[in-house]
């Protein structure tokens, strides 16, 4: 086939010229941010190049905080909605009436807008000097005292941050765990049938194995979705998540920038960086520990 | 082991179509001890539904399945004591040959588990039988068509079942190492001595490795048999269709006063068969080139291929568009020029109607 | 015999533990599809609640006897939604229209043009899928403070358009249309660009039907770029105008008005959603990712 140079950079200039300006650049400007010491927005100056908004940001108590919200958010949430996704599949995978009902339920959270929707959850959770809430009400059934999970205790903030995002997080996992359930082929569970495999046996034996891709794609999305919470959390506890103390690193990023504390967009670059590490470590390790796992 | 299956009958509910279909219908069928059956039919004739409904798999609607003189239809597949291999084999990927082979037997609770050392033992000489030894280590994916098959084989006889049932073995495998598979399936059959019933839509496939035969269409049993009885004297014009390469040459013609007539001329003595329209199916090593032969068809082609020589005519009462006659030699077909005598045990009549077979006292040509 | 009857009941009892099975396997499934479904429930209840039947509900009733339309009219009087309505749809479909023109023409030039260079930028277009919004985002609020775009629609469509993975998947499904087709159009003396738009766009019409939806409900739901890159109400998306109505509208204690406000930005999606349930789900388990 002939060349044809010029048309073809022709077709792909609408898209070079975006991808550059808002993701090329940005990635080697943000980085040169994060080393600029005493950056001022006003007069785009600054005094030196250095460490000096790393060590800021590793110290500062709002940052310490974000930090320990989001890890405790991602080591929560990941294992119990990729345990739950499966556990739904599972079950929707060996049903055939009511299938489409539920598979279409079970997908709305994708749809909705999470900032709306959360809204409804701080209602829920919500104790006010007029009720205490559903959920308390829910509680007081089983003669647990009132708890206030949107202003409350430190632990009842994270539940329901918790909640939420499992909530919101479960539509998509439990829709590729069922397609990757649907695609495993039926002769492998007639055959395991006919030998008289438990169920047990033919979930570790088989099914597990065979979709055990699938998994491995969504517990590494999983760490690096949860890792990047912020609007789940704006949802139930408002902008200032700060004054809330529930705040995550990308929250701590975007506070640094702009908002009530805004304004330093050097250190919101290294709070920024220092996420990408993590989540980058965190998926290599991943990677590896499922590489090793597939192998043996 | 014994296979009898009495008046099995299974119906689907289709949802598109809101209506049900019957797979299989009142099927009476025995596979005798030790006997290799094929179980031969087109797609969708209810055959694998059988072999499902054997194995307990699926539940049949109304009928009873024996295993020896045991009833066997209310049994959960893993308690009949029967070995499935699937068309696709169905070899679990991520683990190896031992450990496929092995898999059966890591199912048994209780008493019948045997030791882990019995276990390999039992696997590896599963696997001497089908002769991949060599391949214990081996993934599935590594293997080729074939050797796969063997795997599959070796798995479903591992537990020594009282009956072996195969799905279409030979279909995902090409066609020179489908010859060699199929002598191995005799082989191993004969050395074990099982109950083999397999399913299969390949006339020739069935033909050459079975003891007997069952032909289904579209949930019926049509002929049960020998594989030459069947071929030699076929119960309907589907089997006798169905059987045999090349296929069977169809006429439309009628029988009047003891004669067979093909367009209008007689070409055939068929004593006793009574008079009315017929369908004349000739088998192509039916026709004898005759100069002076009664049967005069219009000669297209002489077809050398290896040892066969067939000649490809044309006639006016031929269903199938052009026919096809296997003869002796060249010289004979090229001296016929097109007209032939016919063997009378290779001439079949059927009903025009309803299709099925009419006799006539053959006398020898 | 006896072993045969021993083992029909063997048979029996398989088949009665397969029945207590099912029957938790569709009361667990139950128990989520009521906890998924009960927020919606409660939003579009409490949205038909007058303010002070809520506020007169120590506990909270599941259901009422009295609807009324206020808290929608409210909604849209005294808070400016129907303005964040509008701001979002034009949004949406602008930026929605822009990215699946610019992905196309990317798409078409990897996937039937030959050019130097093509699998180098091609690897690097697959790399800057690793990229995290989260890191490019700072200095985009810088460049569009900079060019002075703040509150306007171009600041907040520019850096919301190109998706590598939509370029990705276009890209894998114009590879799927025979080559043969191209060669044909070729002979007859077409144009690329006339090819593209006669025969590529709609032989692969569902994939763009599908990124399209994505790209919709993706663009409803932003809220961080419109949040950053805006702080004149005029200008408001309804992610932030939710967020907006929560800490000053309506004050903190009108509940039900901020619940119709809720159901009415919800509902054009769910619509969506339903409209398009097969297509949505597809394009989604083929690695949509949200956010």
């Amino acid at each position: 086939m002939e060349r044809n140079n010029r048309k073809a950079w022709l077709y792909l200039l609408p898209a070079l010229i975006l991808l550059g300006a808002f993701l090329v650049y940005p990635l080697i400007d943000v980085l040169i941010y994060s080393f600029e010491e005493g950056f001022n927005f006003a007069s785009q100056t600054y005094f030196g190049v250095g460490l000096y908004n790393y060590r800021y940001v590793l110290r500062d108590p709002y940052f310490l905080q974000a930090l320990k919200n989001t890890f405790l958010l991602v080591l929560i949430t990941v294992p119990v909605s990729t345990a739950l996704a499966l556990l739904i599949s599972l079950g929707l995978s060996s049903i055939r009436p009511l299938r489409q009902l539920y598979q279409t339920i079970y997908f709305l959270p994708y749809v909705t807008n999470t900032l709306a929707v959360g809204l409804v959850f701080m209602v829920l959770f919500q104790k006010t000097e007029y009720t205490d809430g559903l959920v308390n009400l829910m509680l007081s059934w089983f003669g647990s005292g009132p708890v206030d999970f949107i202003d409350g205790p430190y632990w009842a903030k994270l539940f329901v941050l918790c909640f939420y995002t499992v909530w919101v997080v479960l539509p998509f996992k439990i829709l590729v765990l069922t397609s990757a359930l649907a695609s495993v082929n039926q002769d492998y569970y007639k055959a395991a049938r006919v030998d008289g495999t438990s169920r047990l046996r033919t979930f570790t034996r088989i099914t597990l194995p065979m979709i055990s891709p699938m998994i491995v794609y969504l517990v590494i999305t999983g760490f690096i979705g949860a890792f990047k919470a912020y609007s789940d959390a704006v949802a139930l506890f408002g902008t200032d998540l700060n004054a809330a103390g529930m705040n995550t690193i990308v929250g701590y990023v975007y506070d640094m920038l702009y908002g009530a504390s805004g304004g330093y967009p050097s250190y919101a670059s290294a709070a920024a960086i220092l996420l990408f590490l993590i989540v980058l470590t965190i998926t290599c390790i991943n990677l590896m520990a499922s590489r090793r796992q597939l192998q043996g | 082991m014994e296979i009898r299956v009495e008046h099995l009958t299974k119906r689907f509910y289709d949802r598109g179509r809101r209506q049900t279909t019957t797979a299989v219908s009142d099927l009476t069928l025995t596979a005798p001890d030790g006997a290799l059956m094929g179980l031969l039919g087109p797609s969708g004739c209810g055959k694998s539904t059988t072999l499902n409904m054997i194995c307990g798999l699926e539940k049949p609607d109304e009928g009873r399945i024996f295993f020896g003189g045991e009833d066997v239809t209310d049994l959960p597949p893993e308690v009949r004591g029967v070995g499935m291999v699937f068309q696709n084999y169905a070899l679990y990927p991520h683990l190896t040959v031992l450990q496929n082979i092995l898999f059966p037997l890591e199912n048994l609770k209780g008493a019948a588990r045997p030791s882990r050392e019995e276990m390999v033992r039992r696997a590896r000489e599963t696997a001497a039988l089908v002769e991949i030894e060599a391949l214990l280590d081996r993934r599935p994916r590594e293997l080729s068509g074939g050797q796969q098959q063997r795997v599959a084989i070796a798995r479903a006889l591992v537990k020594r079942p009282r009956v072996l049932l195969l799905d279409e073995p030979l279909s995902n495998l090409d066609a020179r190492l489908r010859l060699q598979t199929r002598e191995e399936i005799c082989r191993i059959q004969r050395e074990t001595g099982i109950t083999t019933l397999f399913v299969t839509h390949d006339q020739e496939e069935a033909m050459s490795i079975s003891h007997r035969i069952a032909v289904m269409r579209e949930g019926l049993l049509m002929q049960e048999g020998a594989p030459q009885q069947v071929y030699d004297d076929p119960a309907c014009l589907f089997v006798a269709r169905f059987l045999g390469t090349p296929p069977i040459n169809v006429f439309s013609g009628e029988v009047r006063r003891g004669a067979l007539l093909l367009d209008g001329r007689a070409v055939l003595e068929v004593p006793e068969a009574a008079d009315g329209p017929v369908w004349a199916g000739i088998r192509p090593e039916g026709f004898l080139p005759r100069p002076d032969g009664p049967l005069r068809c219009a000669l297209s082609r002489v077809e050398v291929l290896g040892r066969d020589v067939s000649m490809v005519c044309t006639h006016p009462a031929c269903e199938n568009g052009s026919l096809r006659a296997i003869v002796p030699s060249r010289r004979e077909a090229e001296a016929s020029g097109g007209a032939f005598a016919l063997r009378p045990d290779k001439v079949f009549l059927f009903d025009r109607e309803r299709e099925i077979r009419i006799p006539f006292r053959a006398a020898r040509a | 015999m006896e072993q045969s009857t021993n083992l029909s009941a063997l048979g029996r009892r398989a088949d009665a533990r397969r029945r207590t099975l099912r029957a938790f396997t569709y009361l667990g499934l139950s128990l989520w599809a009521v906890l998924v479904l009960f927020p919606f429930y409660w939003m579009v209840l409490t949205s038909f609640k007058s303010y002070a039947a809520y506020n007169g509900e120590h506990i909270p009733v599941l259901y009422t006897l009295s609807p009324t339309l206020e808290n929608y009219r409210q909604a849209f009087t005294a808070v400016p939604l129907g303005r964040y309505l509008l701001n979002t749809l034009i949004f949406a479909l602008v930026t929605t229209a822009l990215m699946v023109a610019v992905s196309t023409l990317a798409a078409y030039a990897f996937a039937r043009l030959s050019f130097r260079g093509k699998d180098l930028v091609f690897g690097l277009f697959l790399s800057m899928m690793m990229i995290p919004s989260e890191l490019v985002v700072i200095t985009n609020f810088v460049t569009i403070t900079d060019l002075d775009l703040r509150n306007s629609f171009p600041g907040l469509i520019l850096p919301s358009i190109t998706s590598v993975f939509y370029i990705y998947l276009l890209k894998e499904n114009f590879e799927q249309v025979p080559d043969e087709l191209y060669r044909a159009a070729k002979v007859d003396g077409t144009s690329d660009l006339k090819y593209l738009w006669k025969v590529l766009i709609p032989i692969c019409r569902p994939t763009l039907v599908t990124i399209t939806i994505l790209k919709i409900i993706e663009c409803w739901n932003s809220y961080v770029w419109p949040r950053l890159i805006t702080d004149d109400q005029a200008y408001f998306l309804v992610s932030n105008g939710i967020q907006e109505i929560r800490e000053n509208g309506f004050g903190r204690e009108n509940i039900p008005a901020m619940m119709a406000a809720v159901v009415v930005i919800s509902v054009p999606l769910i619509l969506l959603f339903l409209a398009f349930r097969r297509k949505i789900m597809e394009g989604v388990s083929r690695g949509g990712m949200k956010g």
